[in-house]
């Protein structure tokens, strides 16, 4: 069974295993608008948590998605090349952005859970 | 284009409306404007080169200058901007800037003769310093007519003709930078064919009550939907069209902007005007010995997107700054205009810009990015 864990720049990370896919939310697609590129990191690559590790870009706006937890990029969604959009229309599904080997799983524990991210959405009025 | 960031802002008649259909408002030149509907910005923007599009501008500013006894409105204006104002016949449209002393862009602006006064259409961040300016400068010349209630509504796209003739069979006939009072709806309206797309179509300046109520009967046709301010600046993007405060400013004259086209050969050396408006010795010169940069598009390879600020780069050194950069979505690649020295500036010229640190490489094209389609007759 599958955790999922939110941060408060609203990307998502899918925890199975020591594996993590991490793409951004509902909320965040809606406020972004349509996205026309998405810039994901190459595989082998090695990221902190907090660190800008891939750009979105919509018709209005670039905007940095940071990486919820540290580790090594093992796959980047090749797909969003040729349809960006993904992100729009299932942003925790196909339009997952790249997938890491978490180095630290205590990381996690500093994320909210879905109840939890939520209640945030809500103090975002 | 600075955002006021005192007082409370403003709404267009349309506000209502533009909550009823879903729109994200957000805060623009001090009024409450929708930057989107539900469709979304690609789709609106694809709407409009296809079909037909309503973009509520009310939030623009519309002035009137009436000439006082013994004075000419078109002469008084003439003292203010670049552009040929006397030679207007009655219907006809010109667009031109209000320039200042050194020859740098105060704003830009829409002018239509009527034969008894003269309309302005001005940017809404600029609309209360151009009228300030108009005043200190026009006052004896002219009675001044700030008219910023009006309700001005832009319907554009191959099909707007089709759509707007249907409550005014005259527009059909109207061509490419004029204007006419027309009765739509049962409200008297000042129609002129022109935009800010690259599109065929109007813009309608509308008595304030009358807004709302044509708005909702042009949307009530099938062809036509609503559009916000999103799509508007990727359509006038691909149109190469400048968006003031970005592309032109106080900084910049319109021969280094490719405006020269706006300024009439009487306003000209040796033109019947020649000078006479704000900083005419700067813009003569540039005339008569080049610009020492120039506005050029910008066609950048891959998928990445070049915005404001990026700098322009060739064999390592800087040779200017993107000032308007997006996703064209008719061409479905990134797009860009920005200024480079003019030694530099020649089509096919490959340049580096600057996007995230990172060097996307890019090529210097002719704009516009996607071909107008004027109705000119």
């Amino acid at each position: 069974m599958a955790v999922v864990k939110y941060s408060e720049e609203h990307e998502w990370i899918r925890v199975e295993g020591d594996t993590g896919t991490i793409g951004i939310t509902q909320y965040a697609q809606e406020q972004l608008g349509d996205v026309v590129f998405v810039d994901v990191p190459a595989a082998g690559r090695k990221v902190a948590k907090g660190e800008s590790v891939a750009v979105v870009e919509s018709v209005k706006a670039a905007s940095d998605i940071y990486s919820p937890v540290s580790g090594e990029v093992v796959e980047a969604n090749a797909a969003l090349a040729e349809s960006p959009g993904d992100v729009n229309l299932e942003p925790m599904g196909k339009g997952w952005f790249f997938k890491l080997t978490i180095a630290d799983k205590s990381e996690l524990d500093e994320l909210m859970d879905e109840a939890g991210y939520a209640t945030f959405l809500k103090s975002l009025g | 284009m600075t955002e006021p960031s005192d007082g409370p802002l403003k709404r267009t008649p349309l506000y209502e409306l533009h909550r009823e259909l879903g729109a994200r408002i957000v805060p623009f030149a001090g009024y409450e404007m929708p930057v989107q509907f539900p469709t979304g910005i690609l789709a609106e923007h694809a709407h409009t080169r296809n079909a037909c599009g309503l973009f509520d501008v009310s939030h623009m500013g519309q002035v009137r200058l009436t000439a006082r006894p013994g004075h000419n409105a078109a002469a008084a204006l003439e003292t203010l901007v670049p552009g040929d104002i006397a030679g207007l016949q009655p219907g006809q449209q010109r667009y031109t800037q209000f320039t200042n002393d050194s020859g740098g862009i105060l704003d830009d602006l829409m002018v239509t003769s009527t034969g008894d006064h003269l309309q302005l259409v001005v940017n809404a961040a600029c609309k209360d310093a151009d009228l300030a300016h108009i005043q200190a400068r026009l006052s004896d010349a002219c009675e001044i007519e700030p008219m910023f209630a009006r309700g001005l509504l832009a319907l554009q796209g191959p099909q707007a003709v089709t759509v707007l003739s249907r409550l005014a069979s005259a527009v059909a006939e109207m061509k490419f930078m004029t204007g006419a009072f027309v009765m739509i709806d049962g409200a008297r309206c000042y129609v002129t064919r022109s935009g800010y797309t690259g599109c065929d179509g109007y813009e309608i300046s509308t008595p304030a009550d009358a807004a709302a109520p044509i708005a909702r009967k042009l949307l009530s046709y099938p062809e036509v939907k609503s559009i916000g301010l999103g799509a508007r600046d990727s359509l006038r993007l691909e149109a190469g069209l400048c968006l003031y405060g970005h592309d032109i400013d106080t900084t910049t004259t319109p021969v280094e902007a490719g405006l020269l086209w706006s300024i009439g050969k009487e306003r000209r050396a040796q033109g019947s005007r020649a000078g006479g408006f704000p900083g005419a010795a700067v813009i003569l010169k540039h005339i008569a010995e080049s610009a020492p940069r120039r506005r050029v598009g910008l066609l950048p390879e891959g998928k990445a997107i070049a915005r404001e600020g990026a700098e322009i780069v060739i064999a390592g050194k800087v040779v200017g700054a993107v000032t308007s950069g997006g996703f064209g979505p008719t061409l479905g690649r990134a797009i860009a205009m920005g200024y480079v020295e003019r030694s530099q500036s020649a089509n096919g010229t490959k340049v580096e810009l600057v996007v995230r640190g990172k060097p996307v490489l890019a090529e210097i094209v002719p704009m516009p990015f996607v071909k107008h389609a004027y109705y000119r007759g």
